[in-house]
């Protein structure tokens, strides 16, 4: 059974906004992060679906390059987190209130 | 389903952003040679890549390039936003090279990420790809948030840090939605191809939907209202030879990318965007000056003030055409020497052993440090827009497009919003000028590289300021293959 195209990109559009709800209400910087990566496959589903209704592989190559982008991306995002931890010995962005306005 | 073909690798028009690429892998090479050397070294490195770099791109002037089916477009455009971002990234190095030794934080990795996120703008500019455009985009951010958190031990270093990258990864997932609708709705990542593809039909509410979310982190990355929150936290953090190169580099390759997504993939399109980047460049305008004249903060009221010339830039944008895109190259190269040389100054004052960078602490400098007072004042004038400084010659032909292109009540909020500046502007010098310090007076924390980036400023402002026509022109010429 072939499952239609519009379906794979009502899903990545439904993750998607999973993941902007994610980063706008939750306060720990991990899960806002989760939620970027979310927001980041959701884009790649997106990509991979439309490759098949175009009909040309371009969406799936570009697939692997936002793949590698977003392991970078982990690994600074984690690191940013980690220096963070240190100096506070906590971790909520609610704390992060030394600049304000 | 066609065959898979290789495309012929041209390395030539990439031959600039490789030069960068390479100093930087050199200078990571060299910080772990076991031989003791002193740090310097890696700099001199870094700064031989950009001015490699500079010279790369003033070579290929008038050589259109194009390599890995249309990719990367190495045209006048793309060379002329490369030599601001060589100015920008040059100018940033010679600024750390005692600022960061001073503040204990040096390291060859600094050098190399400096280099890493150059090259990243100067491929931004030359995106002729929407996959291209991601991946350029994503070098330079990510090494900027990394640059932005360098001082490890201090709190609000990390603290930008960590805003840069959480706002800025999420401006980029919205960026990357919005290029994987765009690919659905045309069947292309390329620039050319999608305009082609959606000539006629450019009201599809998938390819609108695309660029919308494509415009919403441009609109970040330019710092744009309303995606500015970031930028004044982000620049009072980070230390200030970042907040320089964040202030000047980042923000002329997302213009570069800007200007040629909208001329070239959205040309079908354009009052849909004129009037929309309308509303955003009043917003911009106003926020960021009003919001300025708020701060006590120098970094800070640079930062939004920051977000004020990027309003009148897309003043420049909303005129459109020849001109007008011309005019705001040419304000990019003078934005760039402005900022970067106020910047300069805050990297150079100090006040009991810390970064000053309260107006306050500026109050009497001119009496102890007559001659960095001087140039400080005369950058702020440039940025308020003094004649003969480069500063209002920018703002001249920003402004003279929009009259011409009719639109003169943008032209005139845009006057005012210029008047307004003034006052924040004047308040510094009026503080170096006319008030007595109180507590430590500022000193002035001595450096031979910064002083010699201030004097290639002050050049640059000066230069620009007396005898524009030809740059103006350069820029004019650069624009004209986009907008046809």
């Amino acid at each position: 059974m072939m499952v239609p195209e519009s379906y794979y990109v009502g899903l990545s559009a439904v993750l998607f906004t999973i993941g902007v709800i994610g980063v706008v209400i939750r306060r720990n910087p991990l899960v806002m992060f989760m939620s970027i990566e979310l927001m980041l496959n959701a884009a790649n589903l997106a990509l991979v679906a439309f490759g098949r209704r175009v009909g040309n592989p371009d969406g799936q190559a570009v697939v692997f390059f936002v793949m590698a982008v977003a392991a970078a991306e982990v690994a600074v995002g984690l690191a940013i987190i980690v220096t963070i931890f240190r100096l506070r010995r906590r971790l909520s962005v609610d704390d992060l209130s030394l600049m304000r306005w | 389903m066609t065959d898979l073909v290789m495309p012929p690798v041209l390395l030539g028009p990439l031959l600039p952003t490789l030069l960068v690429l390479g100093a930087g892998a050199l200078v990571l090479l060299l910080d772990l040679s076991p031989r003791p050397q002193g740090k310097e070294v890696l700099g001199a490195v870094a700064l031989a890549g950009i001015v490699g770099a500079l010279l790369a791109t003033l070579a290929r002037w008038g050589k259109s390039g194009r390599a890995f089916h249309d990719m990367v477009v190495l045209d006048n455009f793309a060379l002329f936003v490369n030599v601001v971002i060589c100015y920008a990234a040059a100018l940033s190095l010679l600024l750390s090279v005692d600022y960061v030794r001073r503040s204990r934080a040096e390291s060859g990795e600094y050098y190399a990420l400096v280099l890493f996120t150059t090259a990243g703008m100067m491929l931004l500019a030359a995106a002729g790809d929407l996959v291209v455009l991601f991946l350029a985009l994503e070098l330079m951010s990510l090494s900027l948030y990394v640059l932005a958190g360098l001082f490890t031990q201090a709190l609000a270093s990390s603290e930008a840090s960590m805003k840069y990258f959480i706002l800025g990864a999420f401006a980029s997932s919205f960026m990357l939605y919005g290029i994987a609708l765009t690919y659905g709705a045309t069947g292309t990542t390329n620039l050319d191809r999608i305009a082609a593809a959606v000539a006629g039909r450019s009201h599809d509410p998938l390819f609108v939907i695309g660029m919308g979310l494509l415009l919403v982190g441009f609109g970040f990355k330019t710092s744009s209202v309303p995606f500015h929150m970031w930028v004044p936290d982000v620049y009072q953090g980070a230390p200030t030879c970042v907040t320089a190169l964040i202030a000047t580099g980042s923000k002329a390759a997302a213009f570069g990318a800007l200007i040629r997504v909208l001329t070239v993939a959205l040309r079908g399109a354009q009052p849909d965007w004129t009037a929309l980047l309308w509303i955003v460049a009043v917003l911009t305008m106003t926020v960021g000056n009003v919001a300025a004249i708020a701060q006590s903060n120098l970094k800070r009221m640079l930062a939004y003030s920051s977000i004020a010339h990027a309003g009148y830039m897309l003043v420049g944008l909303v005129a459109g055409g020849m001109s007008g895109g011309g005019s705001v190259l040419f304000y990019l190269l003078t934005y760039t020497f402005t900022t970067a040389g106020a910047f300069g100054v805050v990297t150079l004052c100090e006040r009991a052993r810390a970064e000053a960078v309260e107006v306050g602490d500026y109050a009497g400098l001119a009496e102890r440090h007559p001659v960095l007072a001087a140039a400080l004042a005369l950058f702020l004038l440039s940025l308020i827009g003094v004649p003969p400084l480069a500063g209002f010659v920018g703002k001249f032909y920003v402004f003279g497009a929009a009259v011409r292109a009719g639109y003169l009540w943008l032209t005139v909020v845009a006057v005012l919003n210029s008047a307004l500046a003034a006052y924040y502007y004047l308040r510094v010098v009026v503080y170096m000028y006319m008030r007595q310090p109180e507590g430590a007076p500022v000193t002035y924390a001595p450096s031979l590289a910064g002083a010699l980036a201030l004097v290639v400023a002050l050049v640059g402002i000066v230069a620009l300021g007396v005898v524009p026509a030809p740059f103006v022109d350069l820029a004019q010429a650069a624009v004209a293959p986009l907008v046809r």
